[in-house]
């Protein structure tokens, strides 16, 4: 008897030993590995977090081509999911396959509040079926600790394909029929012989009056057609312009300068101002000098041009083109040089400085009014005339627009935003 | 004049010498002397003033003398003033609070040098509040030098709270794609495919080994987009591409000269919010609790904004004393 | 047929570029990219043509000893240090382990460009302040009425736009104060003007584009 007991009676110290051993290792890892990770095992102790923190699908899930495009991209919007609301949504994943029965592959994910995703590698003329999953999850340092997904339905199958046109752009398409269209009518009608009324723009009326001043003092004329390349319209329109002014100087014999930022530009523009010397007759006064490249750095240019206005002190300072910061730089130097200035720029952010700068200013549309305006031609009268046509156009759907607006019908705003 | 020219000249040298070698320390006037200085400046426009109306008008050297010394004079004081937040930038701050954790945010560094004193307090700030708030930063530039101003303005994050230099790392919290040529092109390419523009980042690690960087193909996955801009291609590109057609929220900070150009795209909804200027990066280092240098330089454009005020007004009387004599 | 191709040659291209805008099918979707990059390498060649024509010119005048010669010397020697530092940096830096950039930091190209090229940028855009206080001071006068307006909304955006303006104006009720004055200038008369000139300058942009393409506008090529 008294063996059983003892039997009895080590077998439940043994017991209670290794049980004893077990939960302080148990604290001991607990402690090493952070107070708020469960204790129990990973698996084990997150199947019920999944479960319990598993979110809703979203709803309304619509998927379709892209539409307006080259083809190879697919839309896929949708409304947030329910759970959204109550924090169990952090992301949302797309999910793809080429068949209904998978497997599904990850094509994308978004953050929570966004609700379309644009399926970029979507190959042109395969059906693809997609999934869109509320991701509900927790991380530490980058990794998760656990995630749970809620799939939606499968919708497809959907093929991306490449469109003709792109019918989000049908109101500008819309607008640049009209507007070319009269421009040509009114180029074609000045073509025939029909006078058109301009009004005077006091910049341009001045360009002689600038040249004779510059003859009469017997300086300089400067001419600074900005510091952009060929490729943009302002630099075409100026050298434009340049063509007219060197012609003016060239037949006044004076001497015109033509430092430029850009290669391209010193190109276009020695051959503007060589030819305007030859068809005077003068082909003998053109120095190559006269255009020559500075440097392409703004400030450098800047800094060059304020050199060359303090020690040659020109009579006439020209300023036509698309400029950026230098531009009050080298307005304020020329007028501290007591140099007459006519500006001209289509950048509205630099027009505040030329105003108070100069003596004459060209405002945007003047500025490629001007070669029109300075050749006097019927064809780019006519045009200019199109052009004004157009702008009332677009006025008169303006007033429309806002009538609309104010009467709640949204028509004009969703025509011209989509 | 050339002799004077030479004296002014070798007078400011001098001046930088003593400022740079002689004195030790930054001076920092106290709050009574600062007082004092500003009274006395006001005393100089009231002499001014005076000669005006007595018809000696002042030349444009002393006009550049008083606005020199009204920039460079609030670097020596102790000043603070509430600065105003205006609805524009509330808009960025607002947008930016919204964003959870994890967010992926676009940075577009599109100035250069020359525009670092007005843009790059700002970027501080935003990397900043980025780094702060755990958004993961995609860094690129449509300007050559956009790249490494990005860089710089992380430095300066980090060496204003060196906490922030232990937790964040480069490729998972922020990585720097470097510059692409291209202005519009880029971000019109960028829409459908990042890798396309960027196969590699600054250190010429490639695309796919960045971490920050997996699951981001385009602007789809990205949460937000922040414009630094300078000129072009700037805000109005990212607006016409980015917002238009892919449908990227897009925040700006611009110069002050650009901001009204982009006012129009603000008051259409296209652009989120605005920073404009070294006033709209002073707000924004006000909303974000971080004060840095646009806090103290918005003291030095106070100064001179209103030095410039009192010159057009003196101006003005000069002009009406003028026309009154001639009647 | 010296104007003739290249006329050709603006209308294929401009009318491609046109019909790409509209229509997204291939081929014409990669019109853009393609006219793009030619245009890219196009001008990045061509600025060996703006570079050599500076290194002559500079040079015919420092040899003439023309006006002002001096300044001459000093782009030649600016030009032969920055291209010295830039190419030995770039050959250093291919064959070093690990291989650089001449652009990174830590090189002598990069200590050029932080210690003199961004100061000297620095100064010449610092210069606006002063420049923009010269031109208030001349400009803003109150001529006529719109002068008066003009210098009214400088008056209220340049002071609305610091912290003064609200100091000045503390005693005001909140919506009165001058930021707020500012606010509405820059949101609404501003705006309004901006609409304005860029619905114009679009107007004016496709009206010279048209008349490029088309052939009218021909003196971009040299004189008629």
């Amino acid at each position: 008897m008294k063996f059983n007991n003892l039997f009895r009676f080590s077998v439940l110290f043994r017991f209670l030993l290794i049980s004893s051993l077990l939960i302080l290792l148990l604290l001991i890892s607990s402690s090493v590995f952070g107070q708020d990770k469960p204790v129990v095992s990973d698996t084990l102790n997150y199947d019920s977090i999944i479960t319990a923190s598993k979110p809703l699908p979203p709803v309304d899930i619509q998927v379709k081509d892209e539409p307006g495009d080259a083809g190879g991209a697919i839309n896929i919007s949708w409304k947030p999911s329910p759970d959204e609301k109550n924090g169990k949504v952090k992301e949302y994943l797309i999910l793809r396959s080429k068949s209904k029965s998978g497997p599904f592959k990850e094509a994308g994910n978004t953050t929570v509040g966004v609700t379309s995703y644009t399926d970029n590698k979507a190959d042109i003329g395969v059906g693809f079926y997609y999934k869109v999953a509320s991701l509900n999850f927790d991380k530490e340092n980058g990794n998760y600790l656990w995630k749970s997904m809620g799939e939606s339905e499968i919708y497809g199958p959907v093929k991306s394909t490449a469109q003709w046109f792109n019918v989000k752009r049908l109101n500008i398409f819309i607008g640049i029929i009209i507007l070319c269209a009269a421009i040509i009518y009114f180029i074609f009608a000045a073509k025939s012989g029909k006078s058109f009324y301009i009004r005077k723009i006091a910049g341009i009326e001045e360009v002689e009056n600038a040249v004779g001043r510059a003859t009469e003092m017997g300086r300089a004329i400067y001419y600074i057609p900005g510091i952009n390349d060929m490729d943009d319209v302002q630099t075409l329109a100026s050298m434009t312009i340049l063509g007219r002014v060197a012609t003016f100087a060239a037949e006044n014999d004076t001497r015109i300068d033509v430092p430029v930022s850009r290669s391209l530009v010193m190109v276009t523009a020695k051959e503007m101002v060589r030819e305007a010397y030859s068809k005077v007759g003068r082909p003998d006064s053109f120095h190559e000098d006269q255009v020559r490249y500075i440097t392409d750095d703004q400030f450098g240019y800047a800094a060059a041009i304020d050199g060359l206005f303090v020690r040659e002190k020109p009579a006439t300072i020209f300023m036509i083109g698309a400029f950026f910061a230098e531009s009050l730089i080298i307005a304020e130097t020329g007028n501290s040089i007591g140099a007459i200035q006519i500006a001209g720029t289509a950048m509205p952010a630099q027009l505040p400085f030329f105003v108070a700068a100069c003596d004459y200013t060209l405002i945007g549309e003047e500025l490629f009014a001007a070669s029109a305006y300075l050749s006097r031609e019927p064809k780019l009268l006519g045009s200019l005339k199109g052009q004004d046509f157009g702008k009332a156009v677009f006025l008169i759907a303006i007033i429309i627009g806002v009538i609309l607006e104010s009467f709640g019908i949204p028509f004009s705003k969703y025509f011209m935003a989509h | 004049m050339k002799r004077n020219e030479v004296i002014t000249v070798g007078l400011l040298v001098f001046l930088v010498f003593i400022l740079k070698f002689i004195i030790p320390k930054p001076v920092q006037l106290s709050y009574t002397v600062s007082m004092i200085t500003i009274i006395l400046l006001g005393l100089v426009f009231v002499y001014i003033l005076i000669r005006t109306l007595q018809g000696r008008l002042i030349g444009r050297r002393v006009v550049f003398l008083l606005v020199g010394i009204s920039l460079s004079l609030p670097f020596f004081m102790k000043l603070t003033l509430n600065i105003p937040v205006s609805p524009e930038v509330r808009s960025v701050y607002d947008a930016l609070q919204k964003l959870p954790p994890g967010s992926k945010v676009l940075a577009s560094f599109d100035y250069d040098p020359p525009s670092a004193p007005e843009l790059q307090p700002m970027a501080v700030a935003f990397m900043k509040y980025a780094f702060d708030h755990g958004l993961k930063v995609i860094i690129m530039g449509l300007w050559p030098q956009g790249p490494q101003q990005a860089d710089q303005a992380i430095q300066s994050a980090f060496k204003a709270e060196p906490s922030l230099k232990k937790k964040i790392k480069y490729g998972r919290d922020y990585v720097n794609l470097g510059f692409q040529a291209g202005n519009e092109f880029v971000i019109l390419r960028m829409g459908e495919s990042f890798k396309a523009m960027f196969p590699s980042d600054l250190n010429n690690t490639p695309y796919d080994s960045i971490p920050l960087l997996n699951n981001v193909s385009n602007f789809s996955n990205l949460d937000f987009c922040m414009n630094f801009s300078a000129g072009k291609p700037g805000t109005a590109e990212w607006v016409q591409i980015a917002v238009d057609r892919f449908k990227l929220p897009v925040a700006a900070g611009n110069t002050a000269v650009q901001a009204p150009m982009v006012y129009p795209y603000l008051n259409s909804h296209q652009l989120v919010g605005l920073l404009g200027g070294m006033s709209g990066g002073a707000a924004f280092e006000k909303l974000t609790k971080k004060p840095g240098k646009a806090t103290t330089y918005i003291l030095s454009q106070s100064f001179a904004h209103t030095v410039i005020v009192i010159f057009i007004i003196i101006g003005n009387i000069a002009y009406f004393s003028r026309k009154k004599e001639n009647k | 047929m010296k104007r003739e191709i290249p006329v050709a040659i603006t209308f294929i291209v401009g009318t491609a570029y046109l019909i790409a805008y509209f229509i997204p099918h291939k081929p014409f979707n990669y019109f853009e990219n393609w006219f793009n990059d030619w245009f890219a390498v196009i001008a990045a060649f061509a600025i060996w043509l703006g570079v050599l024509n500076l290194i002559k010119i500079s040079t015919i005048k420092i040899f003439q000893k023309k006006p002002d010669w001096p300044y001459s010397v000093l782009i030649i020697i600016s030009f032969v240090i920055i291209v010295f530092f830039g190419f030995y940096e770039g050959y250093k830096g291919l064959y070093a382990h690990p291989s650089y950039s001449f652009r990174d930091p830590g090189t002598s190209f990069d200590w050029l460009y932080v210690n003199v090229y961004t100061p000297l940028s620095a100064t010449m855009f610092a210069l606006l302040a002063f420049f923009v206080a010269s031109a208030s001071y001349r400009a803003f006068r109150a001529r006529n009425f719109e002068a008066t307006l003009l210098l009214l909304a400088a008056f209220f955006v340049m002071l609305g736009r610091v912290p003064v303006g609200d100091i000045l104006t503390s005693w005001l009720p909140h919506q009165y104060q001058l930021s707020q004055w500012a606010n509405w200038i820059m949101n609404v008369p501003n705006t309004a003007g901006q609409r304005a000139i860029m619905i114009g300058i679009a107007l004016g942009l496709v009206s010279t584009s048209l008349r490029i393409i088309l052939g009218l506008e021909r003196s971009y090529l040299g004189n008629d």
